[in-house]
Order: C-alpha cells, then structure tokens, then sequence
C-alpha cells in the first residue's frame, strides 16, 4: 500500500492505495466521485479525463500512487453553488450528448482546452477531442457547444 | 495488472539505487506505454519506480548549436517549446502528432526512446538530428543506441536523462498515420545542415535507421529528381496486418519526396 495526500475538487484527501491501483478506480470505487467513467480502459475512449495539475490526463492510465502532492479536478468540481460550468451549460443548450456515457471526458477536455486556447478553430477542436469516442451524436452538436462556450 | 511494489524516487541516485535493491524493476516516467503493458499483463516486474518527480529532468535547454531536452519533457513540452518551434520545426510537429492531447500531457521523449518501440516517432528525429543519449552511466551516440525492435544499448540500471540533438539549418517529419493507433506506418524526418542532409526512418523496420544512400545523393543535388533513381530495399521491412513490407516502401518513397519539396 502507498499513502498519497492530493486535493481533489479543492478537497483534502489523504488515502491508503494499492501499488497497481488505477487514479481511475481510486475516484470511482473508493471515493464515489462517479462522474468519471470507464469507456475503454486502453487511454483510447476519453471517458475517463480529469484534470491533474492543471492537464486534461487521461485517469485509466495514471496510478493513483503517482498523484501523490497533486491537484486534481473531475467533473463533480466544476459547477459551483448550483450553477453549471459554461461548457456543462453549452452542452445541455446544444444537445451534445444522447447516453452521456463520454460526456464527462468531453467536457473536462473541452474546459482544458478552453483554458488554453480561447477562441480555438473548428479544426482545433477536432484535433483536440482526437483522444474521445462519442457513438451517438456524430460530434456535430458536441463541436458547436464549444463553440457557443467560446463566445461566452 | 500484476502486483508490484510501487517507489517514487525523487532524484537519479535514489532510482539507481533502488534499481538495484530490486529483483526484476521498470521505470515508470509518463506511464503511457508501460501502464497499458501492466494492464495486457504483458510484463511482470517486481518494482515500478516512478521518476516522474525529478524535476531536474524537465527540463530544455539551449547552448553550442545543440538543444538538450530532459527525459521528462511530455510530447506537450515539445510541441509547444518555443525553443524548439524555433530551432527544430519538425521535431515540434512530429510530438504533435503522437497520441493525443492527453496522452500528450503525460508521455515522455525518455520513455518513448528508451522503449524503442519500431513505430515510435521520435527515434528518427533522434537520429536525423544527430543525436546523443545522456544516461545517468554514459552517453550513446543516437547511431548506436537503437538496436533492434524494443532494444536498446541502454543496461538494465541505467536511466535515460536527456536527448542532445544538433539544430539544423531546417528540418521537417513526414508521417503516415496508421488510422486506428495514430502510429508511424511509416515516418520520416529529415534535417538540412551546411553542406549535409541527414534522414531516418520508424515504421518501416524493426527498428529506426538511417538513409545514407539519400543522405548522398541529395548532398550533392538537394532536388526530388533525385527520387526517380532511389530504389527502396523494402527485404527487411515489417509486413504485417497494417501494411505490406511493399507497401511500406511506397510509402517512404512518396514520404521522401514530400520532406524534399519541403526543404528545397
């Protein structure tokens, strides 16, 4: 077992975990915190992306015990007091998801890339979901709720 | 996965040290080749021990007409480095194909040279750019560290530590993608320096290596009419589900030509 202190969401936690446990499992199995999900598990799906440090990583391919002293951010961190995050917002507005399964993944990807681009081009966007897989919407509404986000 | 036991070393000696305290240790720096190996149970090491923490391996460097990247530097580093945007273009744009963003984010140059993988992007910049591998024992010259596929000179207690790579006069990476892993079918770097070109490349065998026969004909005549009397030995190239060993030498050919145009 290894012991890691991270912060998650702005929340301190200091936790026992396996050698070989997934950040992915971690998150889900141990501290309930759902709203990441497990598409592939081959870093191929981008269901799983959260923010370390301040990156879009992807959570299946990451230790828990390599987060040891870092921030992370999932997609239960981003409305706050109620109010959805502009990307949440934009894709509620544009229908850019139907099961909702990548959704999370996609949004926290979206935030990053806001981040640090803010006004990307279509292809940018593209590019920049190359690591997710969405099987209901064709990508079409999921580009252009990023693209209303930018222009908020 | 397998169990192991899980270290994180936070300076080179620590990791050597724990290396050899272990039976059979791996070193894990991005993860993102090595987790997923962990995961297909393709590999059983005792120890993994994480240098990702060491922060003296982040970092790029300019100096002599040589850029040196640290082993820790992500594919993310590389390809948004204003240093080497300016000075080595096409290694900038080749760690901007590799993956995704994400997988950006966390895959490391070290990691991807020292697995050696033969469709792995970097070991033809590593190559074409006249590269040397520092090592926390010694240096290898880029020409002799890729042995065969996933083998390297490297010993089994050494820790890659930074890529030293001379900056061309221009430079540029041509690549096909295989559609589904985004790997190199077949790449190609090629890099101008006074009175020399050099040129390597991944995908097409099992490991990286140089085209000296292209190197010298565009010595002396640096034009894509050079092309038409280029005969691909394509004996010892991969064939495979992907593509033929054929196919592959269609490929380079057409590769070749297009880095040519670029650089004329």
């Amino acid at each position: 077992m290894v012991k890691i202190n991270i912060n998650i969401n702005n929340k301190a936690y200091s936790e026992e975990v396996g050698d070989n446990t997934l950040l992915v499992e971690l998150l889900r199995d141990k501290l309930g915190l759902t709203g990441t999900h497990v598409g592939c598990d081959t870093s191929q799906c981008g269901a799983c992306v959260i923010h370390v440090d301040g990156d879009s990583v992807k959570s299946c391919t990451v230790l828990a015990a390599q987060v040891h002293g870092k921030d992370l951010t999932t997609v239960e961190g981003l409305a706050s007091e109620g109010q959805l995050h502009p990307i949440q917002k934009s894709f509620q507005n544009n229908h850019a998801l139907q099961c909702g399964f990548c959704t999370p993944g996609l949004v926290m990807s979206a935030v990053d890339l806001l981040k640090k681009n803010s006004s990307p081009s279509e292809d940018e966007i593209r590019e920049w979901f190359e690591g997710h897989i969405c099987r209901c919407t064709g990508y079409k509404n999921i580009i252009k709720a990023v693209q209303e986000a930018i222009t908020q | 996965m397998y169990n192991f036991r899980y270290h994180k070393a936070e300076t080179i000696e620590t990791a050597r040290s724990l290396i050899a305290q272990s039976d059979d240790p791996k070193i894990l720096a991005g993860g993102h080749t090595l987790i997923p190996t962990l995961k297909q149970r393709l590999s059983q090491p005792s120890d993994i021990i994480d240098i990702s923490s060491i922060d003296e391996l982040k970092m790029i460097t300019l100096g002599d007409g040589f850029v040196t990247i640290g082993a820790l530097c992500t594919h993310s580093d590389i390809s948004n480095s204003p240093d080497i945007k300016k000075n080595i273009k096409g290694l900038a744009d080749l760690a901007k194909q590799i993956g995704d963003p994400q997988v950006r984010h966390k895959g490391t140059i070290g990691g991807s040279v020292a697995n050696a993988d033969p469709a792995a992007d970097y070991p033809a910049a590593v190559l074409a750019l006249d590269g040397e591998i520092t090592t926390s024992a010694e240096n290898h010259k880029a020409t002799n560290f890729f042995v065969d596929m996933f083998e390297t000179s490297l010993d089994s207690d050494e820790i890659i530590t930074g890529i030293r790579l001379k900056i061309p006069n221009s430079s540029t990476y041509k690549k096909f993608r295989n559609p589904a892993s985004g790997y190199a079918m077949v790449g190609v770097f090629m890099a101008r320096y006074d009175n020399d070109v050099k040129i390597a490349v991944t995908g097409a065998s099992s490991s990286a290596y140089r085209m000296l026969d292209v190197e010298d004909s565009l010595k002396s005549n640096f034009n894509n009419d050079i092309m038409a009397d280029v005969d691909i030995d394509t004996t010892n190239f991969n064939d495979d589900i992907h593509a033929s060993a054929k196919y592959r030498g269609v490929i380079l050919k057409v590769l070749l030509e297009e880095a040519i145009l670029e650089l004329k």
